[in-house]
């Protein structure tokens, strides 16, 4: 029987970290994918997070280098800048991206470092427990907003990341997508390669969003964490794409 | 023959890292090193090499450890707070094995302090500053040729080892100015077979990283580690002895201290007294067996720091208990004078310990308490 669709040859054989109904596992398809479809696994260096992905590394089958949490943008920098000839994805949660690298991704974009950042967006520090990450919606509850996130208890509002990126000078592409849904599963994988486009085009910073299901820190179902997606996060994170070269 | 140049230290490292190789370096404006990111702007640039002024140390650090993960000679020099933001970095540097090289022009603390001269960052220098188990060569130059000198041996001795290598300046290395010879430099070739750029012509991917959570792991990698600290400390060990075969009082400093010292050294030989001097040229490793040799011959030890009185504990801990350890300290801002330092001589072999002496920051036999 001809075989008309398998895994990506970067995606080796080995124990997976994540939860059933994870979104981390579809995002890692799709850049796998794209690397294998568009040729560039061999010179591509992976910048890993500190977050639930954090052991990308022992089932990928590429150069990783895994930094400090949320210092990935800068050490991406360092990459970039020593090895222009490679091609640098790096991979952050919210909590990573959106908080404590929040200096780290907002300089690296404004300096248009040319390298593309998938910003995997769960609305929640999955890896420690279901903490509020930056990203959290109003009113949703986890470990360390147990009654909802709340701007009467000083929690803040919601950061959306790519309307914050957008007015920076040096970004190049802005995209956010989501993973609920096969079809969007296309377009996530579609805006991802138009990132890749740019910076194999030296175009300057790109960046992903994907909003992407935490059932287990949700306390939902599978199921029930892609309607959630759809009826809670798609209204407050509109997706599409916020900037074009 | 290489030429004499007069140059400000801040910037003598600067040029010393760009003839080592270094291509790329990563700052952050902290007086009283900004000399050296403000002359890396202008050279690394020129030379078509990587600067980058970062948004914070935090993120300089980090670029650091990009860059040496791609193989690149990789550096970032800043000052006391500046270096306290880098400790997470440094950390992560040792744990994933990166070399890379870290200047501290120290200045006063805690806290913001002030830019005045200070060694109060001997301490975190040497003890590790940040968090886990971890050691690395730490050079204490005393004048700028040392300094450009030893900033070379920086870099090769951070590839030899895979491990971070830290230049411990303070505000007036950074800032005095003096002659220095840059010497030709015997350019040595590293492995860099690890580093990170794809998995090109079929090797096999590569990984850089500091963590496990496996079982045993990160115990296994800190016991091979330490065969690294190990030889470390029998290979890049640097101190200077003067007059330590006779002598009645040594006194035990590095850096500028040292260099103020060797002037008291030199006063009180002129006055017919005994005294010697021990320099540590690296703090860490520190010479304990080399003190303890000589302290089983001289039983009157000064340490002199511009701090409360950090090394002494290392002198203490390698001196044979018999001897008895003055202090003389300046923390924050002061330089130690001549003739304090001069007055701890006088009393302990002139005098013979007779009266007091009231001279703010003086301890005789000083003790740990
Ligand atoms: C300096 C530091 N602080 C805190 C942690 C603990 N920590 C590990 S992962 C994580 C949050 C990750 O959340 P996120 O970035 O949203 O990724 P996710 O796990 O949801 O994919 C935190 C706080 C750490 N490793 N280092
Ligand atoms: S905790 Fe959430 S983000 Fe982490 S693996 Fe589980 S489902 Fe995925």
């Amino acid at each position: 029987m001809k075989k008309i669709f398998g895994k990506s040859r970067l995606w080796l054989n080995k124990p997976q970290p994540y939860c059933p109904g994870c979104g981390h596992g579809l995002v890692h398809r799709i850049v796998c994918e794209l690397l294998e479809e568009m040729g560039l696994a061999d010179n591509c260096v992976f910048m890993a997070p500190v977050g639930c992905s954090i052991l990308a590394y022992s089932f990928l089958d590429l150069d990783v280098c895994q930094p400090a949490h949320g210092r990935t943008p800068a050490a991406a920098t360092g990459v970039k800048r020593a090895r222009p000839d490679t091609f640098v994805v790096c991979y952050q949660g919210d909590g990573d991206l959106a908080a404590i690298g929040t200096a780290e991704i907002i300089h690296a974009a404004n300096r248009g470092e040319n390298f593309t950042t998938i910003f995997v967006n769960n609305a929640v520090y999955g890896m420690t427990g279901g903490q509020m990450a930056p990203t959290t919606l109003l009113g949703q509850k986890t470990e360390t907003s147990p009654e909802g996130r709340s701007l009467s208890a000083g929690m803040g509002h919601p950061i959306r990341v790519c309307e914050l990126l957008q007015s920076l000078g040096g970004v190049a592409y802005l995209a956010r997508t989501s993973v609920h849904t096969p079809g969007n599963v296309i377009k996530a994988k579609k805006a991802m390669k138009k990132a890749f486009e740019i910076q194999m085009a030296g175009k300057g910073f790109s960046l992903v969003e994907v909003l992407s299901p935490c059932p287990v820190n949700w306390k939902l179902l599978p199921q029930e964490a892609l309607a959630y997606i759809e009826n809670n996060m798609i209204p407050y994170y509109p997706l599409g794409e916020f900037k074009t070269p | 023959m290489a030429e004499r140049v007069l140059m400000k230290g801040n910037e003598v490292i600067g040029e010393a890292a760009i003839r080592a190789g270094l291509t790329c370096y990563f700052g952050y404006p902290i007086t009283p090193q900004n000399e050296l990111t403000a002359y890396m702007a202008k050279h690394m640039l020129a030379k078509g090499r990587t600067f980058i002024q970062a948004e914070s140390e935090i993120a300089a650090i980090n670029m650091v450890y990009g860059a040496s993960s791609a193989g690149a000679r990789a550096m970032t020099s800043s000052s006391s707070p500046g270096i306290s933001l880098k400790q997470e970095g440094i950390s992560y540097l040792v744990g994933a094995q990166l070399p890379a090289v870290i200047v501290n022009i120290v200045r006063g603390g805690p806290g913001l302090g002030n830019i005045s001269v200070s060694q109060s960052d001997y301490f975190q220098s040497v003890k590790g500053g940040g968090h886990g188990d971890y050691r690395m060569v730490v050079y204490a130059p005393s004048n700028l040729q040392e300094a450009a000198d030893l900033t070379v041996k920086a870099f090769d001795t951070a590839d030899a080892y895979r491990n971070p290598v830290l230049v411990l300046g303070d505000a007036i290395l950074g800032q005095m100015m003096e002659p220095v010879v840059f010497k030709d430099i015997a350019h040595r070739t590293f492995d860099k077979s690890w580093t990170l750029g794809g998995k090109r012509n079929g090797r096999p991917a590569n990984l850089v990283n500091s963590l496990s959570l496996e079982e045993g792991v990160i115990e296994n990698w800190n016991w091979e580690f330490r065969l690294k600290y190990e030889s470390m400390k029998k290979n890049e060990l640097m101190f200077e002895t003067l007059y330590c075969d006779d002598a009645d009082l040594i006194i035990v400093a590095f850096g500028t201290t040292a260099r103020i010292c060797k002037a008291v050294v030199a006063r009180a030989r002129a006055q017919g007294l005994k005294v010697g001097l021990v320099r540590p040229i690296t703090v860490w490793p520190f010479p304990y067996k080399a003190l303890n040799d000589i302290g089983r011959k001289t039983g009157e030890f000064l340490v002199v720091e511009m701090n409360l009185g950090q090394m002494i504990e290392d002198v203490r801990l390698a001196l044979p208990d018999a001897c008895r350890i003055h202090f003389h300290g300046r923390p924050g801002g002061g330089v130690p004078e001549e003739r304090d330092i001069f007055e701890i001589i006088d009393h302990v072999l002139v005098k013979n310990k007779k009266g007091a002496i009231t001279t703010r920051g003086t301890f005789i036999n000083w003790e740990i308490s």
